[in-house]
């Protein structure tokens, strides 16, 4: 469905990312993992329009969209959220979810009404009325999910959708995210929490310093040596090793 | 489903029972006063599009206003056009300039305080232009002939002027209201709240700018063909001056930026406010805007979310909005 | 047709400089505070006044007035920042142009109903003695304000770059917090910069007091050509706005002379809003 190739982006002397491949086939989620500033976000920026990569392309059900703006790609069926969720103050729940659905749907009528069947698919029936800022961190983070939805989005790019939330509300999240894909959505998403990775996504590729430099199954990623290192420093996995060992 | 709350409907209440009761006012003076509040209202309505729903605060509304007013001034004066023609003419060359203004500053990504000096430089130099060219009056300005009628959009009767007025003033607000609860409000909401998560959720940020631009020049340019019609005279330093882009500003944000009622009780309330000054103290030119600027630096700091965001928390319904929701 | 360049070329050059040291203020503001200062020209207005009754009233020569005006000047700058914009801008950029436009409003209409409109000038008589330079023969007090802002630009400069209070400043101008968290009073040291700033305007006053006119309105003349002498010299940068206070003073004679006295400004406003649009980094500025 999604297919990134060669993707690079330099920030003045500094090489944000370098050559990034992935793939994301309908109906799949994909993780991308790794550390601070391994240019995870940057890659999504580029994917979703934000930013012009300077080499590589983006294909997106077949169709090249590299250097599209955000909103015709979009229009076309890919979203990304972003890390630090703001909710549009001065709107309601639903009012935040309806700027999603206008985008189909240019009548408030029935944007609105697609605003509440999503808000409901993702448990926010209760709070459709109150004021969007008035929501929790774990409330913005549906409020984002549902937003992206609701403009009729196949393949969505989620940043740290976990970021920020407690156990019982990431295992929360995690079911949201599968039921959502069981409804046939495909997702890649940027993650910390290993743990949700694990559960739900088949693969995951791993940046490090703006290189991929491993993709596969998340089980088999924590035992790959390289990865290890790029977390936890030069060196990390063989100390692991005797450690383990010993 | 849009629940006010007692407070607002109260404020909205009060107004309407003011415009009202003009009427019957023992004085003609009230309503000479309130014809004059009302036409600026149509300008602070003309900010609040961008200002209030979008977040784009404009200094330079002057240039909306000017650009209606002169518009039809030169085709009713230079071309012997009617006044009905150079009436939507002005709509139109105002909506045309809002266009104009903003695809310049918004494809440069102008914003915040950037926006707010471009449109001041835009005033001026539209000001000076207007100033120095014949076919705008030069400095003298440009005057339309006294012939009252309703073909030439004169009224000897201060309460046809009066009752045309407020007719005019529902139509904007309703179109507001109007724009509020449309996909292209929830937009320009949007991009004010959020302009990136706005291009994410498939919103074409810049022309939804653009646009709301287009219609706030719209109202500007209508706000500046009132104003001719009223005073059949125009010059410069007036409709394309400061003065007129300072009250495009102060009204909506005192009276709520971003509702459908701010823009006419900001306004009206301190046209009040300097209508009694001037009773106080009559022999002091340009009192009205020192306390016009006491109440802004006051409103800034006490009441961020204008008279109506005030009037929201007195009374407010159950099902508890945000404020400002009126 | 070159004979009356050169004198437009050199009386815009005096002018410019008088633009540029209004404008020094004005970006001095706008680099630490990042806050636009709508209010510049009416404190300029009001130190033109300070300036004119101290002559009038009490014969005191404007140049000399500098040491009575400068200080008076920077206190009220130190105390409008303190006291006013400060605490009732809540932080916000917006809140903060619109205070310091609110403040323009009562500076100028408090100044019309008190001063009235009439235009006035201090008949200082050697401020037209006449300096010929080139072949164009300039006003002995545009010459001298000139000089002084010529000479002013550097010393502000060094001031920033050397003393305490200056590395103070730079250093809030570039991390608010961490400045904080090395002990620097950040509202004083904004107030102190806001102070300076106002001082400037003052200084400017004092030297264009001789050859120039006052009314209540004269800082709305100054206040647009300013912020344009600031984005186009690059927000926030001294050097930048000297050179463009000169340049915009150049155009500005220029169109005088070219299109007439009346559009002589419309050069400034149209090359602020081609910068503003083309390159709002300004010829000096650090990119945005």
């Amino acid at each position: 469905m999604l297919e990134v190739r060669n993707l690079s982006k330099s920030f003045g002397g500094l090489k944000a990312v370098t050559d990034a491949t992935l793939d994301v086939a309908e109906g799949s989620i994909v993780g991308l993992l790794g550390p601070n500033g391994a240019g995870k976000t940057t890659c999504f920026t580029m994917i979703a329009g934000f930013t012009k990569p300077d080499e590589g392309s983006v294909r997106f059900k077949g169709q090249d969209i590299t250097g599209l703006a955000p909103h015709r790609i979009c229009a076309l069926g890919m979203i990304r959220t972003f890390q630090i969720v703001q909710p549009f103050a001065g709107l309601t729940v639903q009012e935040n979810i309806a700027v999603g659905a206008y985008l189909h749907h240019h009548n408030r009528h029935e944007a609105m009404s697609v605003a509440r069947d999503v808000g409901k698919r993702l448990g926010m029936g209760g709070m459709l009325d109150r004021p969007a800022s008035s929501l929790t961190i774990a409330g913005r983070k549906r409020l984002e999910l549902a937003r992206a939805l609701a403009t009729g989005a196949k393949l969505l790019l989620l940043d740290e959708v976990m970021a920020g939330l407690i156990p019982s509300e990431i295992s929360e999240i995690v079911g949201i995210i599968r039921q959502i894909r069981d409804e046939g959505h495909t997702f890649l998403m940027i993650e910390h929490v290993m743990q949700a990775v694990m559960s739900l996504a088949e693969t995951a590729y791993v940046l490090n310093q703006g290189k991929m430099i491993a993709h596969g199954p998340p089980r088999e990623l924590v035992r790959d040596p390289s990865v290890v290192e790029a977390y936890l420093g030069h060196g990390a996995a063989t100390r692991l090793q005797e450690a383990h060992h010993a | 489903m849009k629940s006010q709350s007692i407070g607002q409907i109260a404020l909205a209440a009060a107004a309407v029972a003011y415009l009202i009761g003009v009427y019957f006012a023992s004085s003609p003076v009230w309503m000479g006063f309130t014809i004059n509040a009302l036409v600026i209202a149509v300008i602070a309505m003309s900010w609040n599009i961008t200002g209030g729903f979008g977040g784009l605060s404009s200094f330079g509304h002057a240039a909306l206003f000017g650009t209606g007013a002169y518009a039809s001034a030169v085709l009713q004066v230079n071309y012997g056009v009617s006044a009905w023609i150079g009436f939507a003419a002005g709509i139109l060359a105002g909506a045309a300039m809002g266009a104009f203004i903003g695809a310049l500053a918004f494809r440069y990504g102008l914003r915040g305080s950037y926006f707010a000096l471009v449109t001041l430089a835009f005033a001026e130099v539209l000001r000076i232009c207007a100033s120095s060219f014949a076919f705008t009056g030069g400095g003298s300005g440009l005057q339309l002939k006294l012939a009252p009628g309703l073909a030439n959009l004169q009224f000897a009767d201060r309460t046809v002027v009066y009752t045309a007025l407020l007719v005019v003033v529902a139509a904007v607000m309703a179109l507001t209201a109007l724009i509020k609860y449309s996909r292209f409000g929830a937009y320009l909401i949007a991009v004010r709240e959020n302009e990136d998560a706005a291009r994410a959720l498939g919103i074409d940020t810049y022309r939804i700018k653009v646009q709301a631009m287009a219609i706030s020049g719209a109202f500007g340019g209508l706000a500046g063909v009132l104003y001719l019609q009223l005073w059949l005279f125009i010059d410069s330093t007036v409709v394309y001056g400061s003065g007129i882009s300072i009250e495009a500003l102060i009204g909506p944000i005192i009276g709520g930026a971003g509702t459908v009622w701010g823009p006419l009780l900001g306004t009206l309330g301190l046209h009040l406010l300097g209508e009694g000054a001037k009773h106080l103290l009559p022999n002091a030119p340009g009192l009205n805007f020192v306390l016009y600027a006491v109440v802004l630096i006051c409103a800034l700091r006490f009441l961020p979310q204008g008279l109506v965001g005030l009037a929201g928390k007195i009374g407010a319904s159950k099902k508890k909005k945000e404020s400002g929701d009126a | 047709m070159s004979s009356l360049i050169i004198p437009a070329v050199l009386s815009g050059l005096m002018m410019g400089a008088v633009y540029a040291l209004v404008a020094l203020g004005l970006t001095l503001i706008y680099g630490v505070l990042h806050i636009i200062n709508f209010a510049h020209g009416s404190l300029l207005m009001l130190a033109l006044y300070a300036a004119y009754f101290l002559w009038y009233h009490l014969g005191i020569d404007p140049y000399l007035a500098i040491p009575i005006v400068l200080p008076v000047f920077f206190a009220l700058g130190y105390a409008l920042q303190r006291g006013l914009i400060a605490p009732m801008s809540s932080g916000s950029e917006q809140n903060v142009l619109l205070i310091t436009l609110a403040v323009s409003m009562i500076v100028d209409n408090l100044a019309l109903y008190f001063w009235t409109s009439n235009t006035r000038t201090a008949d200082i008589a050697y401020a037209y003695d006449t300096v010929e330079v080139l072949g164009a023969f300039l006003p002995l007090g545009r010459v001298i304000a000139f000089c002084a802002a010529l000479a002013v630009a550097p010393l502000l400069w060094c001031f920033m770059a050397y003393t305490r209070t200056g590395s103070a400043i730079r250093a809030v101008a570039i991390e608010k917090r961490g400045a904080e968290l090395v002990g620097i009073d950040v509202n004083h040291t904004y107030a102190v910069c806001f102070g300076i700033g106002t001082a400037c305007v003052a200084l400017a006053a004092c030297l264009l007091l001789p050859t120039f006119y006052i009314t209540p309105q004269v800082g709305y003349t100054f206040v647009l050509v300013a912020f344009t002498t600031v984005v186009l010299g690059g927000m926030g940068s001294l050097p930048g706005a000297l050179i463009a206070g000169l340049l915009l003073g150049v155009i500005e004679s220029l169109c005088g002379l070219f299109l007439g006295e009346s559009l002589g400004q419309i050069g400034i406003f149209l090359a602020f809003i081609l910068i503003l649009l083309f390159k709002p980094s300004g010829l000096l500025g650090r990119a945005r």
